[in-house]
């Protein structure tokens, strides 16, 4: 069946079987392998793309379902030469190890901070009638938000730390 | 994967009227249940609806109710600001699932339709009579600490594994239904999902073709103290062993009213009727939610690996009651 998918602000016409997750078309349609393939069964995030400004499971998603939609991959998130500040804070803090489930991170942690500064709440918030925000926000809060990301490398101190600098950076700014 | 047809189409009716005329048919929405079993052959639909086009996915709020629509994915829902204010227990159970992620794509009809986590039931080579009726069940001699301990039969024991479903049994929602002939109906929550008696593969009322279209919740003034709580093996993304949504309606000590579901322990989304009569006129002591838990589990029938819930949700209760008498709303 054919298909078209705006991918980093690029539109492909697609040819494809219609079992094609879009995880696999990333990865061996579009040559985009940032993207990591950990299980292919929806438990470790290592596949997480944005969807129209969510973050979701691309090894779960079909690419005949996201017609005429835009996903972002952990290709588009730079400007050039010009880190994202997730990307940046990943660097500074050193929060990967081998690196396999990074690009996922940091795609989640990207939708985490916007999640925080809609103000939304965790299962963690003490009373989800409350708005969060990032001046206040504990690290318990960073974990719960990112806990579909595993890391078997178990970098996970760092990762609180690359979204918790991010989150004060908007404080300071 | 098996393959199949993937259909795009315009409206709720066409897509019902497209699944009702193909026996092997199937309506996609999230995916995060159906991909999943595709990939192991549990579920082999020969043609796809997708419903997420259909317009189906707004909620509509007024001052007596809100209205779902069933394509509304479990994140929307959770963290919408009147579902936060007026439903606690529903924006904290849909919390309490899965991950941001899976919740960003799972819908609310898809979470209602959602398929139990029993791994007899993921395994094609494993004997289960809900993915083929007159198997067997290898859950029942089997690995069995997951499993329900209410509403199970020797036919099957699985667990209904929603959290958001047990918030909506106890909130007594509505799920609208379109038939393929364009007519509509409704199903009251708590008789939609089918314990599994000697019929497990019949799980829930819809007959085949029938679309959800919306779930509408009426106003309940006392949820505002209500409360999810949620006991599980690890603190983020996995599945209940056990929990309790609970309703309070309190006049000072007394309780007016009370609700209670129970989630992790039973074979469908369960609401513990017998406990929240016990409870009217009681005082809302920790001794009475005891007492009421006694109640909720007096039916229960543990196996050799699962025993323990029937203690961990009397528990369970305890703490979710207490939880919501001493909350300051």
């Amino acid at each position: 069946m054919k298909t078209n998918i705006r991918v980093n602000g690029a539109i492909h016409e697609l040819s494809i079987d219609p079992r094609l997750t879009l995880l696999d078309a990333l990865r061996e349609v579009l040559n985009l392998t940032g993207t990591k393939k950990g299980c292919d069964q929806g438990a470790c995030g290592a596949c997480t793309v944005i969807i129209e400004g969510q973050r979701v499971l691309s090894c779960l998603t079909l690419v005949a379902a996201c017609e005429g939609q835009h996903v972002v991959t952990i290709e588009g998130l730079a400007k050039g030469d010009e880190l994202h500040p997730m990307q940046a804070a990943f660097l500074h803090c050193d929060g990967f190890q081998c690196g396999y489930c990074t690009p996922g991170q940091i795609l989640s942690a990207v939708c985490a901070v916007q999640e925080v500064r809609a103000g939304v709440p965790s299962h963690v918030t003490r009373d989800v009638r409350q708005t969060v925000d990032s001046a206040t926000l504990t690290d318990e809060e960073i974990r719960e938000r990112m806990s579909g990301n595993l890391c078997r490398c178990a970098a996970y101190p760092n990762i609180v730390a690359a979204v918790r600098q991010v989150l004060a950076n908007e404080v300071r700014s | 994967m098996k393959a199949f047809t993937f259909e795009r189409l315009a409206s709720a009716t066409d897509a019902s009227i497209a699944v009702a005329a193909h026996p092997g048919a199937m309506f996609l929405a999230g995916g995060t249940t159906l991909v999943d079993l595709m990939k192991v052959d549990v579920l082999t639909p020969d043609t796809i609806v997708d419903v997420r086009p259909l317009g189906l996915s707004s909620i509509a709020v007024s001052d007596d109710a809100i209205a779902i629509g069933a394509a509304v994915t479990n994140s929307q829902l959770a963290w919408h600001p009147v579902v936060r204010d007026r439903f606690p227990v529903l924006s904290e159970a849909i919390l309490s699932g899965a991950t941001t992620q899976i919740r960003n794509m799972a819908t609310v009809a898809g979470n209602i339709l959602q398929r139990t986590r029993c791994p007899y039931f993921r395994d094609v080579h494993a004997s289960c009579n809900r993915r083929q009726p007159g198997s067997g069940c290898d859950a029942l001699e089997g690995f069995n600490r997951g499993h329900a301990v209410l509403g199970v039969s020797d036919h099957c024991i699985a667990t209904h594994p929603s959290d958001m479903c047990v918030a909506m049994v106890v909130l007594d929602a509505d799920v609208h239904i379109l038939r393929s002939d364009g007519s509509k109906h409704s199903i009251p929550f708590g008789a939609f999902h089918h314990a599994p008696g000697d019929t497990p593969h019949v799980e829930v009322a819809l007959e085949y073709g029938e679309l959800i279209t919306h779930i509408v919740i009426s106003n309940l003034p006392a949820a505002r103290r209500s409360h999810y709580l949620k006991v599980r093996d690890r603190a983020s993304y996995e599945f209940a062993l056990a929990a309790a949504a609970v309703v309070l309606d309190l006049d000072g000590d007394t309780i007016r009213a009370a609700r209670l579901g129970l989630g992790g322990v039973a074979s469908k989304p369960w609401r513990a009727f017998d406990a929240e009569h016990f409870l009217i006129g009681r005082t809302a002591s920790d001794e009475m939610f005891r007492h009421a838990a006694e109640v909720a589990l007096a039916g229960a029938v543990g196996r050799e690996h699962n025993h323990f819930k029937i203690e961990l949700a009397k528990r369970a209760i305890v703490r979710a009651f207490a939880t919501a008498r001493d909350a300051n709303v």
